[in-house]
């Protein structure tokens, strides 16, 4: 078998940078920003040479023959690849104000691990490479949440969420297993082939058990409902870069498992994930959202919020419910629709979480009473956190978000799942309720009670920052860029 | 001339950049920008009238095409064609005196807070957020793509949200909250409603799916489509009118809101519902209204009892403001559920005789209370004595809002009332009787009103007071309203003129 070496360019970009970050470590003890900027050079080459890939005609390699190919380097692939270097780079960035605490060698080579796993993952196109993909997504997080060194929180945080994970990756396997076990294949290509030959195999229960448990599996990553209970006790134990991380990169590589599992491998057994899927969208929604109401602290908020953005991310394919969402034509508009509110909603998300680190710091995001009077002592920070709750919340000033949700319900409506486009309508105002609290806190004068924590003042974080305002503005006024490059 | 209605859109929001940019600097260069701004985009908007396809008065051109939108001015540019969002703006007779008084009353509103600013943060964030608003309400009368439409209806809830929580009376975060809530209840219901019908059609542009003649998606928009699209968007606009059981955001909002915000909320904002449902849902899908303008005037008629009734045993004054509010948009909205070309035009001009006197009485009551600290009626009273002038003009638009002809308030109610007795049939009839009784508790409660506040005795509460004469900033905001109230009820071709055609048109769309 021939390897070609340039389709797997960007994958080699994310795992050398891995590699170069704990060098450095070892070459420079003792110093946190060399470490930092290496990891970052690192995440800037691999997108480079995930888009410079990517404009190139589709390459594939570690092809078994007439079955298929595991690792398709198309432009979809190139997009994904390059979000994921962005959202890394973004994320190193608000490391800078955590790295003096932190061990930075570790920090950044665990990040890199991650990156390389999500970098994967977009080009993966069978079962296993998909599941290891996503693992190694998500294990160096389960070191990153727990990182912090004596800190309760984190641990409590950590072992919540590595138990739960443990359980979904089995879950997801054994989804995988009993596929395997219908269909006698792993690629994607493979699999819809056979269920779509076999239409007796896709009557079987064993099917619609497969089909659910692998999707069940997947969803854990989104934090859907009902996987979603570690979401709020990682996101606040862990350091605020890595709550950002988990919300933004892992939630993306969620999406992007379910997406490549259900378009490409389950297209003929939709009949069985369509109405999963828009169950599991609608309550998760729904319950984030019941539940962000009640949330004093900032961080814990942030994460019941982006549970139920990951219900408006899954909605689209909730469509799929339905026989006349089922067309082929009808099953790219839905994906393209996840992949547009996802690519929105990871936007505002670093946009939201950078703030967080702006005003308290990378290790406490406190209660949201404590940012009160935050307009007066920082009000561009302040400016851009609105920014981004307002996008989250889908409302005008932020037209990035507000696009988001229209591209949800006109894709939603377009396959004629009238009901779901509502149970979406009615949860963006029960959003909202939250998202107008934080927001008139932070717009309030008045001293700020829990006052001991400084504003951050590192010009990476506010890059980061500035860059994920910046790139909203700019989608919000340019929608169609989004939508022309998820198609 | 699509310069100029590009200049009415884009000097508010240079306005509000201009005053957000100097409030740090200087507060007052700031509220000075916003009213240069706001006084350009009237004059912008005012010009929109002349250079028009055809000439003279009354006919536009209409008669050639027969469409119900057949644009003066209109500019037309790709934004988003994968949400089929186009940025296209025109302006016909039915938008082109709403957003004429959108612009009169935003520079009115902006001239007043050059001189007065309620308590708050600073004038000039409360001018940029009056612009912001402008923009939202413009973009709505003069959108003509309906994703569009979407967009601006949704750009007015935060910064109305802002001008009440920042700089509103005691209870105003529950107001604000409240009425973003609310509203926002409505809009998404409205983003369903309009994409249900995109989707349905593959087009959003307004123009074509107004368009009359055997119609070309007689086979995508069925019935059932048409009747549910129409409920989505008669319930988000009926919110925004507001229409009763759904207008219980009103009176909180007006009662916490500051002045030039009450303004602003109850003379055009509210003119978005009603404007909506006319042009969109109507508009659009005309078998939808067929089948629930029933419906409709009975809870139009319903709104102008409840709203006579609540103000009859009110106590507080910017509070019955806003309850006559909920009884005067119910004879608009009436007159839309006639789907008679007379109670369109009813429609028309009760927008804008609403716009124009309850704009006026939300200033006169800000007045009020500025001066004397309460809006209780029972502790105002003998204003006529220490306050003349004021008194004089609260009766007058007093009288105005309950319909004497000869002033604004007329033409609307009175109109809607025979549009519904011309429609026929017992129900009609029935609504029409009522809504005419309405039209008598109009007047009950505003006598009562005027008995408790000018000519009362003097109160012993407010006895002490000291109260200011009329400064030169409440006299320029309130004269030309007080003039277009007498100008509009004398002569109702200014607004009836120019919206002749397209209202024909329209009504042959949906009789047909």
């Amino acid at each position: 078998m021939r390897l070609d070496h340039v389709a797997l360019l960007p994958a080699y970009c994310a795992a050398g940078t891995a590699v170069l970050a704990f060098l450095a470590d070892l070459l420079l003890p003792g110093r946190s920003r060399p470490v930092l900027a290496v990891t970052g050079l690192g995440a800037v080459a691999t997108a480079v040479a995930a888009v410079l890939v990517g404009r190139g005609a589709t390459r594939s390699t570690f092809c078994a023959g007439q079955v298929g190919c595991s690792y398709v380097a198309d432009h979809t692939g190139a997009l994904v690849a390059a979000l994921f270097a962005a959202l890394t780079l973004a994320v190193v960035g608000l490391s800078v104000a955590a790295t003096p605490q932190l061990p930075a060698g570790e920090y950044c080579f665990l990040l890199a691990c991650a990156m390389t796993g999500g970098v994967v993952l977009g080009y993966a196109r069978d079962l296993i490479s998909l599941i290891v993909a996503l693992e190694t997504l998500t294990l160096p997080l389960y070191l990153l949440v727990g990182l912090r060194r004596r800190s309760v929180s984190g641990a409590e945080g950590a072992v919540t969420f590595f138990v739960v994970s443990v359980v979904s990756a089995a879950i997801a396997l054994l989804g995988a297993a009993l596929l395997y076990a219908v269909t006698g294949a792993v690629h994607f290509s493979a699999v819809a082939a056979a269920l779509a030959a076999h239409p007796d195999a896709r009557a079987l229960p064993l099917t619609g058990a497969a089909v659910v448990l692998l999707l069940a599996g997947l969803s854990f990553k989104v934090a859907a409902v009902p996987f979603h209970a570690w979401a709020p006790a990682a996101y606040d134990g862990a350091p605020v870069p890595v709550a950002a991380y988990l919300s933004t990169a892992s939630k993306l590589g969620g999406v992007i498992a379910i997406v490549s599992v259900t378009a490409r491998a389950l297209g003929p057994s939709l009949d069985v994930a369509g109405p999963a899927l828009a169950l599991l969208a609608a309550l998760t929604m729904t319950v984030g959202n019941l539940a962000a109401l009640r949330q004093s602290r900032m961080v814990r908020l942030l994460a019941w919020s982006s549970i139920a953005q990951a219900g408006y991310i899954l909605a689209p394919l909730g469509a799929l419910a339905l026989a006349r969402g089922r067309s082929a034509d009808a099953l790219s508009t839905a994906v393209a629709a996840v992949l547009g509110y996802t690519f929105f909603y990871v936007i505002l998300e670093v946009g939201a979480f950078a703030s967080v680190v702006a005003l308290r710091g990378a290790f406490d995001g406190g209660q949201i009473a404590d940012y009160r009077g935050a307009a007066r002592r920082a009000p561009m920070v302040t400016a851009a956190f609105v920014f981004s709750l307002v996008g989250l919340a889908g409302l005008p000033p932020g037209l990035a978000g507000l696009f988001a949700k229209v591209v949800v319900v006109r894709s939603l409506l377009s396959g004629g799942s009238a009901w779901l486009a509502v149970v979406v309508a009615l949860n963006a105002v029960v959003g909202l309720a939250y998202y107008v609290r934080v927001a008139a806190v932070l717009l309030t004068p008045g001293a700020n009670p829990g006052g001991a924590v400084r504003a951050v003042r590192q010009w990476p974080v506010l890059a980061a920052l500035g860059a994920a305002t910046l790139v909203a503005v700019v989608v919000g006024f340019a929608p169609q860029w989004v939508l022309d490059a998820v198609r | 001339m699509t310069a100029l209605l590009l200049l009415t859109l884009l000097l508010p929001v240079a306005g509000a950049l201009a005053a957000v940019g100097l409030h740090r600097r200087s507060d007052v260069a700031g509220r000075v920008a916003a009213v240069v701004a706001s006084a350009g985009a009237f004059v912008a908007s005012v010009a929109l009238y002349w250079h028009r396809d055809g000439s003279g008065w009354v006919s536009t051109g209409q008669q050639r095409t027969g469409a119900p939108i057949a644009p003066w001015h209109q500019i037309d540019v790709s934004w988003a064609s994968g949400l089929e969002l186009r940025f296209h703006i025109g302006i016909d007779g039915i938008s082109y005196p709403l957003v004429v008084l959108t612009t009169l009353l935003t520079l009115l509103c902006c001239v007043y807070t050059l001189w007065t600013v309620p308590e708050g943060p600073r004038g000039s964030l409360l001018a940029a957020l009056l612009l912001t608003i402008e923009v939202g309400i413009l973009g709505v009368f003069l959108a003509l793509n309906l994703v569009l439409f979407f967009v601006f209806f949704e750009t007015v809830l935060l910064p109305m949200y802002a001008v009440i929580a920042a700089w509103g009376g005691p209870a105003r975060r529950a107001a604000a909250r409240k009425f973003v809530l609310y509203t926002l209840f409505g809009s998404v219901l409205l983003l369903v409603g309009v994409f249900l019908v995109v989707a349905a059609t593959g087009t959003a542009e307004l123009t074509e799916l107004t368009a009359g003649g055997p119609s070309r998606f007689a086979g995508t928009l069925g019935h059932g489509t048409q009747v549910a699209a129409f409920v989505l968007l008669a319930l988000a606009f009926a919110v925004k009118s507001p229409l009763w059981p759904l207008h219980t955001w009103l009176p909180d909002a007006h009662t916490e809101a500051p002045t030039v915000g009450s303004v602003i909320l109850a003379g055009v904002l509210l003119k978005m519902g009603t404007y909506g449902l006319l042009r969109v849902a109507v508009g659009v899908l005309p078998y939808g209204a067929r089948q629930l303008a029933p419906a409709l005037g009975v809870l139009a008629v319903a709104a102008i009892l409840v709203g006579g009734l609540v103000c009859l045993a009110q106590t507080e004054l910017k509070r019955l403001i806003a309850y006559s509010s909920v009884g005067h948009m119910g004879f608009v909205l009436l007159g839309i559920a006639t789907l008679t070309t007379t109670g369109f035009q009813a429609a028309l001009i009760g927008n804008v005789a609403h716009g124009v006197i309850t704009g006026l009485l939300f200033f006169l009551a800000g007045a009020i209370k500025d001066r004397t600290h309460t809006g209780d009626l029972r502790q105002l009273g003998g204003l006529r004595e220490r306050m003349p002038y004021l008194s004089g003009l609260l009766g007058y638009a007093a009288i105005a809002s309950l319909g004497l002809p000869g002033l604004a308030g007329f033409w609307g109610e009175a109109f809607a009332v025979v549009a519904a007795l011309r429609r026929g049939g017992p129900l009609w009839t029935i609504l029409a009787v009522f809504a005419a009784l309405g039209g008598a508790l109009a007047a009950a409660y505003f006598l009562r009103l005027l008995r408790h506040v000018t000519h009362g005795p003097a109160s012993p509460a407010g006895a002490g007071m000291a109260c200011p004469p009329l400064a030169r900033a409440e006299l320029a905001s309130w004269a030309p309203l007080v003039l277009l109230a007498l100008a509009v009820g004398l002569v109702p071709a200014l607004v009836l003129g120019v919206a002749h055609d397209p209202v024909q048109a329209l009504g042959e769309v949906v009789l047909r």
